[in-house]
């Protein structure tokens, strides 16, 4: 039992990342229709500068403000200056973003050099509690809060709030959004620095998780984030966050009981849902 | 009359298709006018190249006097002109209220007196008011759509085929609120439905093959059999 409850909450905590990276991605697909594959730069810019900071300053929150800058910054130099010039064709946002994606892990060598980066875990995080047999670990519980967090501070946004309508009106009709007096440029530029800084968020509280990280991090979570987001609905909060949890617990059961099928459960997860559901699991009505 | 809308020898390409060919026409203010002509014949292309959502490459469309030819759709939109797509444009996952909120710039006095007087002219809306837009009958939908395009305030409403797939019954209450909102807008309208163009329209342009062929008052195209069989297939 106490077995089941470590892989639970170590699922969860993955999830919980992925979801971080993927919340932004869906929101960035679903409303601009824009492949973004330069999302995985963004984790690892928002992983090095926030570490970075961290350790220069001492205090791990202010590290992660660093990364929410940092994600923020980037996300608007990225959209105005890669995503723009290639609104509405896929092929050239799948070949610049992937540019760019090369060019952002490039620069962050050349910044903190090519070496990995060792990220502590902060004293207040670390350790672990234990009730009765079960050993909880701090980060993670952490890190499951923290998703937990955004997410409702997402929703609520979303629901109740007059930019949050607009997003979800304008992943269901961008036209008509437009016609009703409404800048859907501005708004895109918002929700594309929105999901960076969650990338880069996601990156800063995965550098401690992991304990180390290198440059090419990025490329390896974003094909998790892909595929959460091709689970859950392409443009659906809600959904990348079921998708993400789904993700992260099969992960985490299959690396413990199949170890040899961990690596497969992911894409073994997107090829039945794309063949009983392959609009993914919630779907936005236009 | 003064003119409100004046569309001047447009030309529109959608891909390599030149859909409109020199389309003119004007809007008077007060008066509802009526873009006729058959199927394909460039009408709901006409009134998305004046919303900037298919922009014209050649010609220019002026309302109140300033070129809007260039302006991106918001900027359109925001000058006083109100849209009902052919298709409506409801959001599906949005209530009727959260429709109807997206589409009020701001929520001062004027902006929500204009929002009662448009609930009490389709009173199904506020009988609905928390029923997500994908859910609501074809009519429901168009009055939702006439509604968000009319509580901002519109100078000019460009309303494309609103009895499109409606109950005769649903229509009358379409004409009935067409004919209550003419009182304080202007009206462009597209409609295949002669009978309810003739009833509502105080001045039609009759277009074809993405031109404007003939253009006059609705009362002289009501008795002229000719143009009626040559262009509308009817009569």
């Amino acid at each position: 039992m106490e077995l089941l409850i470590n892989l639970t909450i170590n699922g969860l905590a993955t999830g919980m990342l992925i979801f971080l990276l993927a919340s932004g991605l869906t929101l960035i697909f679903g409303l601009m229709s824009v492949l973004n594959f330069a999302h995985g730069g963004l984790f690892a810019w928002g992983a090095y500068s926030g570490i970075w900071f961290y350790t220069l300053t001492g205090s791990f929150f202010l590290g992660i403000l660093f990364a929410l800058i940092t994600g923020l910054v980037l996300g608007f130099i990225t959209e105005k200056l890669i995503i723009t010039p290639v609104y509405g064709n896929h092929v050239q946002q799948i070949l610049i973003t992937l540019g760019f994606m090369l060019v952002l892990t490039e620069l962050l060598k050349v910044v903190w050099g090519p070496n990995q980066m060792a990220a502590k875990v902060p004293s207040y995080l670390a350790g672990s509690w234990e009730i009765g047999d079960v050993l909880i670990i701090k980060y993670r519980l952490f890190i499951i809060f923290v998703g937990f967090l955004i997410f409702g501070i997402f929703q609520y946004m979303l629901q109740k709030t007059k930019i949050g309508l607009v997003v979800r009106a304008g992943v269901m009709n961008k036209e008509m959004v437009q016609a009703l007096g409404i800048n859907i440029k501005r708004v895109f530029l918002y929700v594309f620095m929105a999901g960076s800084a969650l990338a880069a968020l996601s990156g800063v509280l995965m550098a401690p998780y992991s304990g180390v990280i290198y440059a090419e991090m990025g490329f390896e979570f974003a094909i998790l984030a892909f595929i959460v987001v091709v689970i859950g609905g392409m443009g659906s909060f809600p959904g990348s966050l079921l998708a993400a949890i789904l993700v992260g617990l099969a992960g985490s059961y299959m690396a413990y009981y199949v170890p040899a099928l961990s690596l497969a459960v992911n894409m073994m997860l997107m090829a039945i849902v794309l063949i009983f559901r392959p609009q993914g699991l919630f779907t936005a009505k236009g | 009359m003064t003119t409100l809308l004046k569309v001047d020898g447009i030309h529109t390409y959608i891909g390599q298709y030149h859909i409109l060919q020199g389309i003119v026409f004007e809007a008077r203010e007060g008066e509802v006018s009526v873009l006729l002509g058959r199927n394909g014949a460039g009408k709901t292309t006409t009134l998305k190249t004046i919303m900037g959502l298919t922009p014209a490459s050649k010609g220019s469309v002026t309302f109140h006097g300033r070129d809007i030819t260039k302006r991106p759709t918001y900027e359109t939109a925001n000058k006083g002109i109100g849209y009902v797509p052919e298709d409506q444009g409801i959001f599906g996952d949005l209530t009727v209220e959260e429709n109807m909120k997206v589409a009020m710039r701001k929520e001062d006095e004027a902006t929500l007196a204009r929002q009662e007087y448009v609930l009490e002219l389709f009173p199904d809306l506020k009988t609905y008011w928390k029923k997500d837009g994908g859910h609501l009958s074809g009519g429901q939908k168009q009055m939702l759509a006439m509604a968000r395009a009319f509580v901002h305030d519109s100078k000019l409403l460009l309303i494309d085929e609103p009895s499109k797939g409606l109950a005769p019954i649903v229509i009358e209450k379409v004409m009935e609120a067409i004919n209550e909102m003419k009182k304080t807008t202007t009206i462009v309208l597209v409609e295949q439905n002669f009978i309810m163009a003739s009833r509502i329209g105080d001045r039609y342009t009759l277009i074809d093959d993405g031109r404007t062929v003939q253009a006059g008052d609705m009362q002289e195209l009501i008795h002229d059999e000719e143009l009626k069989r040559k262009y509308l297939g009817i009569g």
